[in-house]
Formats: C-alpha cells, sequence, structure tokens
C-alpha cells in the first residue's frame, strides 16, 4: 500500500511536561501524531493514569468502589499508600474537596495537613487539586505549595479568575500547573496565553478541558480536545501544543448508572460502574488525553490494558 | 466532495419543468450537491447520467444496508474523519456471534440477551443489530439450522453468515430470502466463487485480507467483477494494528478517495482480548474510531449499556443539541398543591431530571425553559438561565394559576442565584433543590411532607 495514501503526520509536536520529581517522576506529551498513529509518528510518552484520594471522607461514592478503600477512606495518606502499594498507582491525586466554600469549607491549614502527610507516605508525583473555588483555591495552594515545592507536584486548577496569583505561586516553586477552562478552544488557548504572560511557560501546563462523563456531555469534550489537538499538530497553534489532563473519575461516579443498583436491566452496578469509568478515560484518550484521574482500580487496569495494546511495538 | 451543482446541472434536461419539486433545474442541482435530496427526484433524467452522478456524489465510505423491511441495518455512509466537521452518520452496528459448536445453552443465552440487552436513553433507543452465526465445522445442516432458529427468534437482527463452504452460505442465504444478510468472507482464495454467489443472492459481500494490502487487493478484484456492498476485515493481528488499520481505511477512502477502502469496516475485538471486558473497552475503541460494525462473543446488559451509551454520544450530531420544548409539563398528575421545579430545556437534563421526578411518583409540575439545547451550568454561564431570565419564564407561562402556592424548586447547582431570582419574583419562595437529580425522589417526599 503506498504510504501518501495514508500517512499524514503532525507537522509539530506536543510539549513534555514533567510529573513528579526523582526517580518516579515521569513525562507526558511529545508527540507529533493524533493518538496512537504509530504508523506515521511518535508517542514518546504513554498516556498516564493518578488515582483519586480525597482529604475527607466522601459521602457519596457508591460501594462498589468504596470497598477497594473501606479501611483507609477518612486517612488520605493511608489511603494514597494504598493506591500505590496494592494497585499501582503510577500517581496520585488528592483532592481538597472538604476545602470547598460550598461543602465543609475546611482551612489552607487542614489542607496543608493532609498533604504534608500524603507526601510523605508516597513517592510517586502527586497532583493537588483544589476545591475548584477560584477564591479559596488560591489561599490553599499557596499554603501546600510549601509543602511540595521540593517534592515536586502539579497544582491546580488554575482559572482565568485566579491565574495571576497562582502563576506565580507556581512559578516560585517551579511547579506544572492545572489549567481549566471550560469546554472550548478559544478559552483553553486564552488561559495558557494568560499564563504565559504571567511567566509560566508552557512546558508547566496542563490543559484541563471540563470533561463530561459517559452518557452527559462526553461528546462535547470529545470534540473539543480533538479540534485543540488538530489545531496543534496541524495547524502551528503553539499556544495549544500542551498535553491534556482529564479529571474521569468524579465526573463518573456522581453519575445516576453508576450508582444503581444491580439488577436484570442494567446488570452488575460494579462492572457497569467500571465500564463507565474506562470507557469515558478511552474515549478521551482517542481524542487526545495524556493525564487521567481515576478512581476504580479495575478500571484502571483495564485501561491501562488497552492503553498498552494500542502502543504495543511491532 | 463529487460534482458541484452547477455540474450537476449541466447534465439535467434544464427544462424546469418542477416536477421534482424545485422550482428550476438549477435549485435542485444545488440540494443535490449537498446531499440534501437525491438524484432519482428528477423523473426525466438519463438512467445514465443518473448512475453518474449518484457515483459522484455517493459519500466516500459506501453505505451498505442489510437486513429487509423495518430491520434494516446501514453500515458506513461516513464523509469525514472527525464528528465536529459534520457528524457521524450510521452508528457502529453492534452483533453478538452465535456457532454451531456452542452447547445449546449458549446460544439459547446470548439470542435471549439480544433481546434483554435495549434500554431507552434520552427518548433515543439503545438496542443491538447483528448476529454473527459461525460455521465451527460442524457441517452445512448445523449452520443453516442455526440459522434458521437465529432467524425465527430474532427476525429483527440482521446477519453475518459466517462459513468457509460457499455451499453452507447459499443454503443459508435462501433461508433469509429478502433479509440481506452480510457474507463472510472473501478471501484470496475464495473470492471468485464468493463474489459470484453474493451477487446471485443479492447478498452483501465481506472482504478479508491477510492484512490492509491484500485486502486492498481482494477489494479491487470484488469491484471489477462488479460488486458493489462490501464490507472489510483487514485481518489485523494485534491490537494495535486493528485500531491503525481502521484509521487508515477511513483516511485513505475519505481524503483519497480510494476506492477499494471505501466500504464500512468489520471487526472482532474477541480475536485480541483475553477477557470479556478486555473485548469490551477495545470495542470502546472501535466504535469512536471507525468500525462499521462490532462482532462481541458475548452480550451482558452492564457491558451493552455502557458501549451503546458511548455510541450514542459518538454518533448524536454536534451541531445540535437534543431539545425539548418550553413549557410546563405536568408529571405524575399534579394539582393545585403540587411542587414545581424547574429545569433547562437540553434534552439530556430533561430526561434525566423528569425520569426521576416520575420514579418518585410525587406528582410535580415541571417547568421547562428554553436554554437553546444548553444544560444548567451551561446555560447560566451563557446568560440562558440567569435569574432574569427565568423570572421572566416563570411570570408567563401560567404556573401562578396552576397552584395555590407560590414555592420553586430550583437546581442545586443555581443555589447562588437564590437571592437575586427572590428580588425579580418577590411572589415566590425559592427552594434550593439537591445538586444531582437522582436526588429528587428523597427531596420530593419530604417537600410534600412539609
Ligand atoms: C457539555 C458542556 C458544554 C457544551 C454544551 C452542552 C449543552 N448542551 O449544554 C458546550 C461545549 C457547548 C459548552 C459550552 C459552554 N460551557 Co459548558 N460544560 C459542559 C459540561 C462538560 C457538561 C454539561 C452537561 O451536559 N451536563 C449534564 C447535564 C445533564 O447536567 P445538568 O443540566 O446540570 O443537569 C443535572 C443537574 O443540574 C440536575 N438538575 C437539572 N435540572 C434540575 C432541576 C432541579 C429542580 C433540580 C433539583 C436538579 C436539576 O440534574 C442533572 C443530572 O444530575 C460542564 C462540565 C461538567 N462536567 O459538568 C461544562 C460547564 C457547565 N460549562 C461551563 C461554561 C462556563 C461554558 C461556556 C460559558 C464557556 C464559554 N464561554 O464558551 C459555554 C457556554 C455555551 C454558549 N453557547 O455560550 C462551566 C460553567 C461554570 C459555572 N460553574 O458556571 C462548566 C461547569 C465547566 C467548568 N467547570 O467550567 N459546555
Ligand atoms: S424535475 Fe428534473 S427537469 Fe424538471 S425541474 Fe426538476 S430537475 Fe429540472
Amino acid at each position: 500500500l503506498p504510504e501518501d495514501l495514508y500517512k499524514d503526520p503532525g507537522t509539530a509536536y506536543i510539549r513534555e511536561v514533567e510529573i513528579g520529581k526523582g526517580a518516579k517522576a515521569f513525562k507526558v506529551g511529545g508527540t507529533n501524531v493524533l493518538p496512537f498513529h504509530l504508523f506515521e509518528g511518535e508517542m514518546r510518552h504513554p498516556p498516564r493514569i493518578a488515582m483519586e484520594v480525597l482529604d475527607v471522607k466522601p459521602e457519596d461514592w457508591p460501594e462498589s468502589l468504596t470497598k477497594y478503600f473501606a479501611e483507609v477512606l477518612g486517612d488520605p495518606a493511608a489511603w494514597a499508600k494504598k493506591c500505590v502499594e496494592v494497585y499501582g498507582a503510577e500517581a496520585v491525586c488528592v483532592y481538597l474537596l472538604g476545602t470547598d466554600p460550598n461543602y465543609l469549607n475546611l482551612d489552607a491549614k487542614h489542607a496543608r495537613e493532609v498533604v504534608e502527610k500524603v507526601a510523605s507516605a508516597v513517592e510517586v508525583p502527586l497532583i493537588i487539586w483544589g476545591a475548584g473555588h477560584a477564591e479559596k483555591d488560591v489561599e490553599v495552594l499557596r499554603e501546600v505549595a510549601e509543602v511540595v515545592g521540593d517534592r515536586g507536584a502539579v497544582i491546580g486548577p488554575v482559572e482565568e479568575a485566579n491565574h495571576r496569583t497562582l502563576g506565580a505561586t507556581a512559578m516560585g516553586y517551579g511547579l506544572p500547573v492545572v489549567a481549566s477552562s471550560p469546554i472550548d478552544v478559544n478559552l483553553a488557548k486564552q488561559l495558557n496565553i494568560l499564563l504565559e504572560n504571567v511567566g509560566v511557560s508552557l512546558d508547566k501546563i496542563l490543559m484541563d478541558p471540563s470533561i463530561g462523563a459517559l452518557g452527559y456531555g462526553l461528546e462535547y469534550t470529545y470534540s473539543v480536545m480533538e479540534r485543540i489537538r488538530l489545531a496543534a499538530l496541524y495547524a502551528q497553534d503553539d499556544k495549544l501544543q500542551v498535553p491534556f489532563v482529564c479529571n474521569v473519575g468524579r465526573e463518573v461516579w456522581k453519575t445516576k448508572e453508576a450508582g444503581l443498583p444491580s439488577d436484570e436491566t442494567l446488570g452488575d452496578q460494579e462492572i457497569r460502574g467500571i465500564l463507565m469509568e474506562a470507557i469515558t478515560s478511552v474515549a478521551l484518550a482517542l481524542a487526545g488525553g495524556d493525564l487521567f484521574i481515576m478512581r476504580h482500580p479495575k478500571a484502571i487496569e483495564l485501561t491501562k490494558t488497552i492503553i498498552s495494546g494500542l502502543m504495543q511495538q511491532s | 466532495m463529487g460534482l458541484t451543482g452547477i455540474q450537476i446541472m449541466q447534465k439535467l434536461p434544464k427544462t424546469n419543468c418542477g416536477d421534482c419539486g424545485f422550482p428550476t433545474c438549477l435549485a435542485f442541482a444545488m440540494k443535490v450537491a449537498a446531499g440534501q435530496v437525491e438524484i432519482d427526484k428528477c423523473p426525466h433524467v438519463d438512467p445514465a447520467v443518473k448512475e453518474e452522478i449518484a457515483e459522484a456524489s455517493a459519500p466516500p465510505i459506501r453505505t451498505v444496508v442489510l437486513g429487509s423491511g423495518e430491520h434494516q441495518v446501514k453500515l458506513g455512509g461516513e464523509t469525514v474523519l472527525f464528528r465536529h466537521e459534520k457528524r457521524f452518520e450510521n452508528p457502529t452496528a453492534v452483533g453478538v456471534r452465535v456457532a454451531t459448536d456452542m452447547a445449546e445453552e449458549e446460544v439459547s443465552r446470548r439470542l435471549s440477551a439480544f433481546k434483554r440487552c435495549r434500554w431507552e436513553r434520552v427518548g433515543v433507543q439503545l438496542e443491538p443489530q447483528m448476529v454473527a452465526v459461525e460455521d465451527a465445522g460442524s457441517g452445512k445442516e448445523a449452520f443453516v439450522s442455526l440459522v434458521k432458529r437465529v432467524r425465527e427468534e430474532l427476525p429483527e437482527a440482521v446477519l453475518v453468515l459466517m462459513s468457509g463452504d460457499p455451499e453452507a452460505l447459499s443454503g443459508a442465504c435462501d433461508l433469509c430470502g429478502e433479509h440481506r444478510p452480510l457474507l463472510y468472507a472473501a478471501t484470496l482464495d475464495n473470492f471468485k466463487e464468493l463474489g459470484e454467489l453474493a451477487k446471485e443472492k443479492k447478498a452483501a459481500l465481506a472482504v478479508k485480507g491477510e492484512n490492509l494490502g491484500e485486502t486492498a487487493r481482494i477489494s479491487e478484484e470484488l469491484l471489477k467483477m462488479g460488486l458493489k456492498d462490501l464490507v472489510l476485515d483487514t485481518g489485523a493481528q494485534s491490537v494495535r494494528e486493528l485500531y491503525e488499520d481502521q484509521v487508515i481505511v477511513r483516511r485513505a477512502a475519505i481524503k483519497k478517495r480510494f476506492k477499494p477502502f471505501g466500504f464500512p469496516t468489520i471487526t472482532f475485538p474477541y480475536r485480541y482480548a483475553r477477557d470479556f471486558l478486555s473485548e469490551a473497552i477495545l470495542a470502546a475503541v472501535l466504535i469512536p474510531k471507525y468500525a462499521g460494525a462490532v462482532v462481541l462473543s458475548d452480550f451482558r446488559p452492564d457491558v451493552l449499556f455502557p458501549l451503546f451509551v458511548e455510541r450514542m454520544n459518538i454518533f448524536t450530531d454536534p451541531q445540535k443539541p437534543l431539545v425539548v420544548e418550553e413549557g410546563i409539563y405536568p408529571i405524575n398528575g399534579p394539582d393545585e398543591n403540587s411542587p414545581v421545579l424547574i429545569t433547562c430545556n437540553f434534552a439530556l437534563t430533561y430526561f434525566i431530571v423528569s425520569g426521576e421526578v416520575e420514579g418518585s411518583r410525587v406528582p410535580s409540575w415541571l417547568l421547562i425553559k428554553d436554554t437553546e439545547g444548553l444544560s444548567v451550568l451551561t446555560a447560566w454561564a451563557a446568560g440562558k438561565f440567569g435569574a432574569d431570565t427565568i423570572a421572566e419564564f416563570v411570570k408567563k407561562c401560567g404556573i401562578a394559576e396552576k397552584v395555590k402556592h407560590r414555592k420553586l424548586i430550583i437546581p442545586g447547582y443555581l443555589a447562588g442565584i437564590k437571592g437575586e431570582l427572590e428580588d425579580e419574583l418577590p411572589d415566590w419562595e425559592i427552594v434550593i433543590g439537591p445538586r444531582e437529580a437522582s436526588g429528587l425522589p428523597a427531596f420530593l417526599k419530604e417537600w410534600k411532607a412539609a
């Protein structure tokens, strides 16, 4: 088959962003082709998965998920340790849900303690994810950055509203950031530009396109990510040549279908939930996702299996 | 793609007779070029020209139609590589395999799973389409009788007939009659014979090469023999190859108009998987990335449901979100004391919320405000579901005449607009509902008691 019939590699590369420091660090990005198009270019790094740990005991997780963490929920350090030692997590994302002013409104000191404990319990790279409240996150992540400054961690979400302060904090410690924008090509690009303007290098940015779960807006995120990736690789849009991070677990496990009990009609609850989480991640990996935050150990395993299948050396 | 409106117009009678339903030949030609009208609608065009135009304006991936009557399934018909460019046309057909060497109860279990694995979601029907019947070498009789059984028990299923024995395929085809099957598969060794058989039986024919190159070669030979409805199995040896083949076939067909690849593909994830979940997750890759059909080794509701939802997501039209009409929706027979809830007109939101309200059995009024198909928070962020517009709608929709109380339940995610909304609607008390609709049944039951 003549190659010009089907080969059409990108004309640029997605930047490589280093996650963590030291022996367990890894990179994401570094590709010049659409996802898994290995016949025409390279993906220097496979998509990676971080396991999510909450700072407080989750209230609304279904049992099909909590049973894997039963004895460690409410103890973030032990929880993180279990993710790494039992489930082989390559990275841990600490979601500081408890600091949300609309929820428990726990203070920055609480966040600091949680992160300190997790940081000393595991060696894998950390992602510290604030509550998603622009003002509160500034306060909280500033405090946290002090703790993780030396060992390195990704911090976020940075939004347009707090990009100056959080950008400065991240730069102060040389930390990469999660740049969150609501599923829109231009908004994603604009936030990257804004961050660059305050001095954050594109090599330190992971784009979070705000994902929708399977059945809950997945297709919108899928297409926005595809468009961003096409612009980055084929239209020399250098502000978009940045890897994606997709926060999958929390979107999937709050859906109705993941929580419905087992029955004749929809089958086994756990299998259904596992597939919903794995399919969301896999679909978004096909659209360009580089780093995934997930919850269920078996969904993660399944996602890893297919990624390694797609990347197998021939 | 294809011919322009002007080019098509040149080939029409140019009488502007109007029999096609358009005032002029040019107007008609423009619609044909845009793919919105079939050339057949002009009764006066020369058959040879018709053929030529149909050919040129056909999608680069041929639409292969299987089945019959109301039980038709279309494969292919795709015109783009990415769904944001247009939309994906025909959802990947999903099928289950049964074989002549399977124990009776294994076959029964699959056929009954085929019947059971169907759901309605957001007004869309989620269901399987195909059964692949495989001749595992137990002879023609066994094959034909299994096909007969599937036809009888599942008249809606379109069939993939898989056998290396042309006699067996021929017998099975006769059984299918009008119900057009897909014959699997023409290889380098047997394509002449199977090509003739497919022609004679008016069946669609799958091509199976050892690799991409060989697949192209067989496809080309069959095209030369005059076959039109082909389906491709590229003979991939690994997960990676299978995925890459899908991309290559689609690209070559769409970007280069490479004829031998201008057909939908058929895939068998079980050939590459250790267990059923790995098979399912491979299917989840093949659905967005271009498989025309996916045949699974088994059906389970907990696996099929997520796969079907993925397929629905990927194949929806990205240009227009599904919407429902603005208005007052009575649920469970409400009266003047029933709770009033408000949400947006994004179909997904509507179906989720109304489903929960219905499930609660609490008689309720659901107000649907036109938000141009945007979800609650998206609409709010876009200025289409803020306090001002909600207040205006509540005032004009007429709910005040239907209920005696003045309590309005708003989505939990809109808690922030409570104060503002109370200012805009001074007669009303604004009640913040749960964030997720799944919290509604419990919430509504309490509301009633209060
Ligand atoms: C898909 C999506 C889009 C799609 C649109 C999809 C659509 N048809 O609405 C697109 C890509 C077009 C889009 C655009 C934008 N989006 Co948008 N989008 C999303 C996304 C990923 C999912 C939304 C969704 O479909 N949810 C599923 C539906 C079913 O949810 P829902 O309507 O809220 O309903 C649930 C509940 O609210 C509740 N509920 C609903 N009704 C009721 C009623 C009552 C009484 C009760 C009690 C409960 C209840 O039940 C439902 C299920 O549990 C979310 C992020 C996320 N993961 O949620 C962002 C999000 C909603 N978008 C956001 C934004 C900002 C935008 C834009 C303004 C960005 C921009 N400037 O371009 C635009 C605006 C659009 C425009 N035309 O201008 C923000 C909103 C921020 C905020 N907190 O206000 C979000 C949260 C992303 C983010 N994190 O920043 N978006
Ligand atoms: S029916 Fe044919 S000839 Fe008559 S106006 Fe239409 S295109 Fe022209």
